[in-house]
């Protein structure tokens, strides 16, 4: 494997810097929210893979992979994406094809070249993709992949997330690529409230559960095989779990009162959720993976919304009304040392980032029966306390859920006029609206 | 026995006069007023209620007034009075008044309607339709302030009655907690908790027995209501009883 010697691509954490803002102040600080990546980011062109055969298949499959690869590179964040328009006449499709120098001096200037090939032989499309770092001397190929796949649409644009994320693996200071990651959400567009699952890009939406009643709050396991979530039964809320790999709900304990509002621990052993089964009213209770065990954690009035620390599973995050409106906690995960996080307005959905260091959650900051200020997305530096406000634009925002590259938000917004899945880079660049059917909410990003 | 003549042509002539004066009324001449008539009769049938299942009775009330011979439909009966009857089919009853100022007569009628299948037997005890009534005019909605689950005056006054009620009858209560549309989802949930958990502890107050309630949260799951307004808001900001059978 070569090494890329112009850029520095040490990308690991996101870290911001802003302007004084605490959670005290009422004046509202401006925000600037920079990615850490070292010197900086790869300029990589990513000119149309070509076609390789006649078959008349060809053509719509290879527009179908060419769309998705871009915008799996450009949505990651991490790269500089060379214009098309500074592209050079010749479309390479094989390695004998590129001109390096063509792509690294102006204007394209171009540090990196990913080309290949669409082929579609006897109902199975093929693919074949490079990726070239054309900025340094012999140009040397840091990547030659192939895949071979019965020749659908949906397949070219699988094809094309697993090659983008092999490039972003690559490319991305060792963080995988999320472009083969799935969004679980609650949606009405079936008649009730029910679980659908859509690729991170919002494509492929599909129903999950087919409860027939009001499902919420969905959580996919960290491996992907099965979904928790709240089902509403004819007596009470209860925690279900769906098979993935069976397609169908399997058993898992029903508890005394409501029962709602799951969370994996990222190791996968652990569920936490809250349970009025102690005292009628909600606290959050932790139980192994099966549902069995469970553990009373706290003892508030009306604590909801439990999310482990992906980092270290030793925290736990929550939502507690236990002091009036609700503001966001944390407690070890067996606990002990409770420490508020909020103290002003309404504070709820808090979502930990992947490497532990943030906490993101819906804040409104002014909330009272005379003016309802904008519910928004802030991002909090745990450590520090301080606080930066990811969306502007007005409505309510509610339910951030971290992509597994610590990169991205996926939240709900009613901003369009109805509640939609929208995803955004944390630096609040990229903003992208996912679903467009019904009222859609409570959007959860998988683990991988 | 052996009558004068004179004997007899007085009475004729007092029959004469008698048949004269009567014939006078008929004539054109001018006659003294007469007597006032005998008042004509009167006569009231009503049927309590009119309209009954196949099966079921009704109750046929009756007066009259100035009647000396009342039937109904051909039987004697005294001159006010009340009878049960169980048509099988809608009939209508006829109250005759006759007295001496002539005859009146007054109609009821009792609609008769097939009875609706009946259900499958369920076990007794079971509250009634008339325990549904009485529980849902009298264990009414409880309203709650923007984020606070604490009960107004006159919602504790409610279940304050309301407990005396649902301990005498034995009933079973589902306590429903709810929530306007402006939090977020799994916070109202939380506090549509402690809203069914506040009347609970009302009903508890009372002496209800904790066994006899049941809370359930639909947070903002189920509005009465969707506009965006306060009148709405406030409206959905509530608990609702149901009783369970």
């Amino acid at each position: 494997m070569h090494r890329v010697k112009t850029t520095v691509f040490a990308l690991s954490l996101l870290t911001l810097t802003f302007f004084a803002y605490t959670p005290r102040a009422t004046a509202q600080g401006t925000v600037k929210l920079e990615i850490n990546m070292g010197q900086e980011r790869p300029r990589i062109a990513v000119p149309d893979f070509k076609t390789a055969t006649g078959d008349p298949q060809t053509a719509p499959l290879d527009q179908v992979f060419n769309q998705t690869l871009w915008n799996d590179l450009d949505n990651a964040g991490i790269f500089d994406m060379v214009a098309k328009s500074f592209y050079p006449a010749q479309q390479p499709g094989q390695p004998t094809e590129l001109t390096a120098k063509n792509w690294s001096d102006p204007p394209p200037n171009a540090g990196v070249v990913t080309f290949g090939n669409v082929g579609v032989n006897s109902g199975k499309v093929e693919v074949q993709g490079w990726l070239y770092d054309v900025k340094n001397p012999g140009a040397p190929q840091i990547l030659g992949k192939q895949y071979k796949e019965d020749a659908t649409p949906d397949n070219a644009r699988i094809i094309a997330h697993r090659f983008a994320d092999e490039i972003i693996a690559r490319l991305g200071g060792g963080i995988n690529g999320i472009a083969e990651s799935q969004i679980y959400f609650v949606s009405t567009r079936s008649g009730t409230k029910e679980i659908w699952s859509m690729d991170y890009d919002g494509a492929n939406q599909k129903q999950v559960t087919k409860l027939g009643s009001l499902a919420l709050s969905p959580r996919i396991s960290p491996d992907g095989s099965r979904l928790a979530f709240s089902g509403l039964t004819k007596e009470s809320w209860q925690i279900m779990m769906y098979s993935m790999d069976l397609g169908r709900t399997v058993a898992f304990p029903r508890y005394h009162g409501d029962n709602f509002s799951p969370a994996w621990s990222s190791d996968g052993t652990k569920i936490a959720f809250s349970s009025s089964m102690h005292s009628g009213l909600s606290e959050i209770f932790v139980a192994d993976a099966s549902g069995a065990n469970p553990r009373r954690l706290s003892t508030g009035k009306g604590d909801v919304s439990p999310v482990f620390n992906p980092k270290t599973n030793g925290q736990i995050a929550w939502v507690s009304g236990r002091t009036g409106l609700p503001q966001i906690y944390v407690m070890d995960a067996d606990g002990s040392n409770v420490q508020k996080m909020t103290d002003q307005g309404y504070a709820v959905s808090p979502a930990w980032s992947p490497n532990g260091l943030l906490l993101a959650f819906s804040w409104v900051r002014k909330y009272g029966p005379g003016v309802l200020g904008g519910e928004d997305i802030y991002l909090m530096d745990i450590a520090s306390r301080q606080i930066v406000q990811l969306t502007h634009d007005g409505g309510r925002n509610d339910f951030p859920s971290w992509s597994p590259d610590g990169r991205h938000i996926v939240f709900q917004s009613n901003r369009s006029g109805t509640e939609q899945i929208w995803s955004v880079l944390a630096d609040g660049t990229h903003l992208q609206q996912l679903t467009r059917q019904g009222r859609n909410t409570q959007p959860n990003w998988s683990f991988k | 026995m052996n009558y004068s003549k004179r004997h007899w042509s007085l009475i004729l002539g007092m029959l004469a006069a008698l048949l004269l004066v009567s014939g006078c009324n008929k004539g054109k001449h001018p006659q003294p007023p007469q007597p006032p008539p005998t008042p004509a009769p009167t006569a009231n049938l009503s049927a309590n209620p009119n309209s009954i299942q196949r099966g079921q009775s009704a109750t046929l009330t009756w007066s009259t007034e100035n009647a000396t011979d009342v039937a109904l439909d051909g039987n004697k009966v005294d001159p006010s009075g009340s009878q049960t009857v169980s048509p099988t089919e809608t009939t209508t009853y006829h109250l005759t008044a006759k007295g001496v100022g002539g005859t009146q007569e007054a109609t009821a009628q009792v609609t008769v309607a097939a009875p609706t299948p009946t259900p499958t037997p369920t076990p007794a005890p079971t509250p009634t339709v008339t325990d549904d009534q009485l529980f849902a005019q009298n264990i009414t909605d409880v309203y709650f302030d923007y984020d606070k689950a604490d009960l107004r005056p006159d919602g504790q006054q409610m279940l304050a009655r309301a407990a005396q009620m649902i301990k005498q009858k034995g009933w079973r209560v589902q306590i429903e907690g709810n929530c306007d549309e402006r939090g977020s989802t799994e916070y109202n949930l939380a506090l549509g908790e402690r809203r069914a958990d506040s009347a609970k502890q009302a009903l508890i107050q009372g002496g209800v027995s904790a066994d006899s309630i049941k809370t359930i949260s639909y947070g903002k799951e189920k509005p009465q209501c969707t506009e965006s307004n306060e009148d709405c808001w406030q409206k959905n900001r509530r608990d609702h009883f149901t009783l369970l059978h």
